[in-house]
C-alpha cells in the first residue's frame, strides 16, 4: 500500500474540513479526489503533504507513520492550483531548485532538468521567466519542478483550474500519458466530475468533509453508494416515494422494492440515459408533454412534464432523436428502463443494489 | 477644450509650486560664483555635516531593513490579538511633528529620567549626541519599509513558500531564497524613501542633538546654522548639494518603480 | 512544529519590543509629563496668548493648505490619470519630489523664490501678499510639503475605477454630471478622503519649511511646532509639553475619524491590509490610463 490514511480528521477553529476519512492507495494509482468546494478534498491533499497537522488519525507513506514528518522530509511533490512558480528564477532554475536544497552534483542537476525539460516539452523555454510563459507552460513548470527530485507520490490540487477549456482538455490527456510513462503515485483532487471520471483509475468522492464512495469511475457512475454521489455525477432524475405493498409509486410510476420493508421512505434514482421517449403517445406505457429540448452536441436533451407535475430528464443521441418528429407542447410517451434506489443522503444501503428493470409496456409497435 | 484647460490648470499649479522655487535655487545659489559655492560646499563644517548625515542614514537604514522586515512578516503572516494595534501605531510617526519627536525623546532619556540616569552611570550619553540623533531619525523613518513591504507581502502570499516547503527547503532557506527575493523592490524603495527622509530629518535632530557645532551637527543643521548666521551663500550651497541628492534617490525611485512593475505582472 | 512556534513568537516580541521602545516610550513619556501637572494645568498652558495664537494659527493654515491641496491634487491626480500628454511622466515623477527634499531646503527654495528680492515676490508684494515672514508663506510651505498626498491617495483609486460602472450608469439614463456625483465620488472617496486628513495631520506638524519661511515671529507667524521648539530651548518643558499633547491628541483624532469613514463595512484591518493591490508607492506613469 502506497498510502494509507485512516480515521483522518481536521478541524479550523470550530469548523471540521474532514472528518473521519480513511483509505487506501495502491503503488502507481492515479487517484482522483472529487467534489464541490468546501468538500474537504483539498485538505486532505494539503494532510497528505504534511502543509497541515491532521487534528486526528494516521497517515502512512509507504508503511511509514509520516503524522509527525515535516513537508521537507515526506519526499512528497505538489502542484499547487495557481502554480506557484518562482518568479524570480528562470524555468531552468525552478526546476533545478528541489534538487540544489538537497545537494545534488551541477552536473546531475543539468541532466535531470534537461530530462524533464524535454519531457515536459518546455526545451525552448528554459531561460524564460514565469511571467513570460503561458498557462500551460507554466503549469507544465509546476509539475516539472515537483517531479525533479524523484517524489514517490505526486500530490496535484485542481491542476488544471486556472487554465481555459481547450487547454484544460489538452493538459488532461498529457497527464494521464505522463502518469503512464512515469508510473508515480499521484493524487489530484478536482471539482470538475468530467475531469475526474477521465483521468483517475478510481475516484474518492468527498461532500462537507466526509468520504461518500470509492471506487472506479464507472462504479461511481453506474453504482452511486449515496443520493450525494448520484446527484454530483452526471445528470440524475431523482424522485421520492414510500414503500407500499413492497413497490414504490410515485405518480403513475410505479418501481417494484421486493426485498424492502414497508413504510421505508426512499429516492429512486435514473439516468437520463434510461429514460425512453417517444412522440407515439401510445408506444410506451407512461405519457407526458414535451416542455424544451436541448442540443447538447453529441446528444440531445429532452425535458418532458408528467401530469402530476414531475419534470424527468431524457437524454436521447443524435440517430434516435432524428428517427422521430418532437414538438415542444406536444404529448409524447416514456419509459423508465433501469433504475436504482438510492439512501436518503446521510444514511446508505449496502452498496450493491442491483438496478431494476421496470415493466416497460409494450417495446414494439 | 475642456482638457486643455485641466492640463494647463495642472502644469500652471506644477510650475508655481514644484518647479520655479527648485529652479530659482539651482540658479541662485551661484550668485557669488562657482568658487564661493565650492568653498562652501567643502568647509570642515559642512564635509562633517555630510560625514555625519551619513553615518545617521546608514545606521538607520540598517536597522529599518532588518526591523521593518520583521515587522511586516509579524503583522501579515501572524495573527494575534493587538495586532490592528500594532499596525495602527506603526503609522504614527507620519503623523508626529519631528520638533514633537525630538521633545519626546528629550523627555524620555532627560537627566531627570529613569532611561537618562540608567545610560549616564553606564557612561552612554544618549541625548545631545549620536544615540539620541539615531533614535529620533529612526522614529521618522521607521514605517517607510514596513508599509512597502506589508501589501507586497499580502500579494504574494504563501503559495510560493509551501512550494518550496514541499521541494525541501528548511523555514531558513525559504526565506533566503524565496522569501527574500521576491520583495526585492519592496526593499529598494523602502530603503530609497528612508534614505530621503533620514537625510532630510531636521525638527528631530536639531531639538536633540543640541547643535553642537562640529559634533551634533548634520547636513540640516548646518545649513539652519548657515542660515541664521546670514551665511546665505553656504546655506543655499548646501542646500543645493542635497538637493541633488534629493534628485538622484527621485530618480532612483522611478526606476525601481519601472522595474518593479515589469516583474510582477 | 515547537521550533516554528519559538521562532514566530521570537520574531513578534522583536517586532513588539521595536515598535514599543521606538515609538509607544516616546509618546507614554509626553502624555505622563502632560498630565502630571494635572488637566488644570494643562488648560492654563494651551491658553496663554502666545501657545493659543500659535494653536489657532497652525490650525488655520493646515485648514487652508487642505482645501487648496484637495482642490488641486485631485484636479492633478484626474488628469493625471485620465489624460496623456506630453510630460506626463515628468509630471508624475515630479509628484514624488516633496518626499524626497529636505523640509529645511524647502524652505530656503520658497523664501528665495518668494522672497521680497525677487520679480515674483515683488510682484506678489504690491499685491498685497507677502510670503516671508507671513501668514501667505505658512501656507505656501504647507501646500509644497503635503503636495503629493492627495494626489498619490486619489491615483491608484482612479485606476481602478472601471470605466464599465460609469458606462452602466450612462446606459442606464444616467447624466454624466449625475454619474459623476453618484457613481465616480463614492467609489474615489476613501482614497480623497485619505488624501485630505493625511494632509491636515502633516501640515499641523510641519516644522523645518516654516522656521525659514515664516520665521518666529510671535503672535504672527509662530506656528506650533515652531512654538514648541522655542518653549524646548527656553528650558520651558510644561508650555512644550502642552502644545505637543494638544496637537498630538488633533492629529490622533483626525486619523480615528479618517479610518473610522474609510472602513468599508465589515473590514476591521486597516488601510494597507486592503488595499493590497499595490503599494501607493508602485504607481507607474505608464500604467495610467
Amino acid at each position: 500500500m502506497k498510502i494509507e490514511v485512516r480515521g483522518l480528521r481536521k478541524q479550523f477553529g470550530s469548523v471540521p474540513a474532514v472528518s473521519d476519512v480513511s483509505f487506501q492507495v495502491k503503488e502507481g494509482e492515479l487517484l482522483g479526489l472529487l467534489g464541490p468546494s468546501g468538500s474537504g478534498k483539498t485538505t486532505v491533499l494539503r494532510l497528505i503533504a504534511g502543509l497541515e497537522t491532521p487534528s486526528g488519525g494516521d497517515i502512512y507513506i509507504d508503511g511509514k507513520r509520516v503524522n509527525d514528518l515535516s513537508v521537507q522530509d515526506r519526499n512528497i511533490g505538489f502542484v499547487f492550483q495557481h502554480y506557484a512558480l518562482f518568479k524570480h528564477l528562470t524555468v531552468f532554475e525552478n526546476i533545478a531548485f528541489g534538487l540544489k536544497i538537497k545537494k545534488w552534483q551541477p552536473a546531475d542537476i543539468t541532466q535531470r532538468v534537461a530530462e524533464l525539460l524535454q519531457l515536459m516539452s518546455l526545451d525552448a523555454v528554459e531561460h524564460r521567466y514565469p511571467h513570460q510563459l503561458s498557462g500551460g507552460q507554466r503549469q507544465r513548470v509546476a509539475i516539472a519542478r515537483s517531479l525533479a527530485p524523484r517524489p514517490s507520490v505526486l500530490l496535484l490540487d485542481e491542476p488544471f483550474g486556472a487554465v481555459d477549456a481547450k487547454v484544460r482538455q489538452e493538459l488532461r490527456e498529457w497527464l494521464i500519458r505522463l502518469h503512464d510513462r512515469l508510473n508515480v503515485t499521484s493524487l489530484f483532487v478536482t471539482h470538475d466530475q468530467e475531469e475526474a471520471m477521465e483521468v483517475s483509475g478510481r475516484i474518492i468522492v468527498f461532500s462537507k468533509g466526509k468520504l461518500e464512495q470509492i471506487g472506479s469511475p464507472a462504479e461511481v457512475y453506474e453504482e452511486p453508494a449515496t443520493e450525494f454521489v448520484a446527484r454530483f455525477i452526471g445528470a440524475m432524475n431523482i424522485l421520492e416515494g414510500t414503500v407500499m405493498n413492497g413497490t414504490v409509486k410515485i405518480g403513475s410510476l410505479e418501481f417494484p422494492a421486493p426485498n424492502i420493508p414497508d413504510q421505508v421512505q426512499l429516492q429512486v434514482g435514473f439516468r437520463p440515459y434510461y429514460v425512453k421517449v417517444s412522440e407515439d403517445p401510445t408506444r410506451y406505457r407512461q405519457t407526458a408533454t414535451l416542455r424544451h429540448i436541448y442540443f447538447l452536441g453529441v446528444a440531445y436533451r429532452l425535458e418532458i412534464e408528467t401530469a402530476e407535475g414531475l419534470i424527468l430528464r431524457s437524454r436521447m443521441n443524435k440517430e434516435e432523436f432524428r428517427q422521430y418528429r418532437f414538438e415542444v407542447g406536444r404529448p409524447v410517451s416514456f419509459a423508465v428502463t433501469q433504475f436504482r434506489f438510492l439512501p436518503q443522503e446521510g444514511m446508505s444501503f449496502p452498496s450493491s443494489t442491483p438496478p431494476q428493470l421496470l415493466d416497460a409496456g409494450p417495446l414494439t409497435p | 477644450m475642456i482638457r486643455r484647460l485641466l492640463i494647463s490648470s495642472v502644469w500652471l499649479y506644477f510650475a508655481l509650486l514644484l518647479i520655479s522655487p527648485i529652479l530659482y535655487l539651482a540658479v541662485h545659489s551661484f550668485d557669488e560664483g562657482i568658487a564661493a559655492f565650492w568653498s562652501e560646499v567643502t568647509k570642515p563644517e559642512a564635509l562633517h555635516g555630510f560625514l555625519l548625515t551619513i553615518e545617521i542614514t546608514a545606521i538607520v537604514l540598517v536597522l529599518n531593513l532588518v526591523f521593518g522586515t520583521i515587522t511586516a512578516l509579524v503583522l501579515v503572516r501572524q495573527h494575534f490579538i493587538g495586532r490592528t494595534i500594532l499596525s495602527g501605531v506603526i503609522d504614527l510617526p507620519f503623523s508626529v511633528s519631528p520638533v514633537i519627536a525630538g521633545f519626546m525623546l528629550i523627555l524620555l532619556f532627560g537627566p531627570e529620567t529613569i532611561l537618562g540616569t540608567f545610560f549616564g552611570t553606564l557612561g552612554v550619553k544618549v541625548l545631545f549626541a549620536m544615540p539620541a540623533m539615531v533614535l529620533a531619525t529612526l522614529f521618522a523613518t521607521f514605517p517607510f519599509v514596513v508599509r512597502e513591504l506589508t501589501p507586497l507581502l499580502q500579494t504574494i502570499g504563501t503559495d510560493a513558500e509551501e512550494a518550496a516547503r514541499t521541494l525541501g527547503a528548511n523555514e531558513w532557506q525559504v526565506f533566503l531564497k524565496v522569501t527574500l527575493p521576491m520583495l526585492r523592490w519592496g526593499f529598494v524603495y523602502g530603503a530609497t524613501l528612508t534614505v530621503a527622509r533620514a537625510i532630510g530629518e531636521f525638527g528631530a535632530v536639531l531639538v536633540v542633538s543640541g547643535n553642537i557645532l562640529l559634533v551634533t551637527q548634520t547636513a540640516t543643521l548646518h545649513i539652519y546654522q548657515s542660515y541664521v548666521d546670514f551665511n546665505y551663500v553656504g546655506a543655499n550651497a548646501v542646500a543645493l548639494t542635497l538637493l541633488a541628492v534629493s534628485f538622484a534617490i527621485l530618480t532612483l525611485l522611478e526606476l525601481t518603480k519601472a522595474k518593479a512593475a515589469a516583474t510582477v505582472a | 512544529m515547537t521550533t516554528h512556534r519559538l521562532l514566530q513568537l521570537a520574531l513578534r516580541s522583536a517586532a513588539v519590543g521595536y515598535v514599543a521602545l521606538l515609538i509607544l516610550f516616546p509618546l507614554v513619556a509626553i502624555a505622563h509629563q502632560s498630565f502630571t501637572g494635572g488637566i488644570d494645568h494643562f488648560i492654563q498652558d494651551i491658553s496663554t496668548p502666545q501657545a493659543s495664537s500659535a494653536l489657532i494659527l497652525t490650525l488655520e493654515a493646515a485648514f487652508i493648505t487642505t482645501v487648496i491641496n484637495a482642490l488641486f491634487g485631485t484636479l492633478s491626480a484626474i488628469v493625471l490619470v485620465r489624460y496623456e500628454f506630453p510630460g506626463r511622466w515628468f509630471l508624475n515623477a515630479l509628484v514624488d519630489l516633496p518626499f524626497a527634499i529636505p523640509t529645511l531646503v524647502t524652505g530656503l527654495m520658497i523664501a528665495a523664490i518668494y522672497g521680497p528680492t525677487t520679480i515674483l515676490g515683488t510682484w506678489l508684494q504690491q499685491g498685497g501678499v507677502s510670503v516671508l515672514y507671513d501668514k501667505p508663506g505658512i501656507v505656501l510651505a504647507m501646500l509644497f510639503v503635503t503636495m503629493p498626498f492627495t494626489i498619490r491617495s486619489l491615483q491608484p483609486v482612479l485606476m481602478e475605477l472601471e470605466r464599465d460602472q460609469e458606462e452602466a450608469a450612462f446606459s442606464l439614463g444616467a447624466s454624466p454630471w449625475t454619474t459623476f456625483w453618484k457613481v465616480t465620488v463614492p467609489s474615489v472617496l476613501p482614497g480623497l478622503l485619505t488624501g485630505v486628513f493625511l494632509t491636515f495631520v502633516r501640515a499641523l506638524g510641519e516644522f523645518g519649511s516654516i522656521v525659514i519661511v515664516a520665521g518666529n515671529i510671535p503672535m504672527k507667524t509662530q506656528v506650533a511646532s515652531v512654538y514648541v521648539y522655542g518653549e524646548i530651548e527656553s528650558y520651558n518643558p510644561q508650555g512644550a509639553t502642552s502644545v505637543s499633547v494638544f496637537i498630538l491628541l488633533i492629529s490622533f483624532l483626525v486619523l480615528v475619524l479618517l479610518e473610522r469613514l474609510t472602513r468599508p463595512p465589515g473590514e476591521r484591518l486597516p488601510r494597507w491590509f486592503r488595499w493590497s493591490k499595490q503599494p501607493l508607492s508602485m504607481i507607474r506613469p505608464s500604467e495610467i490610463g
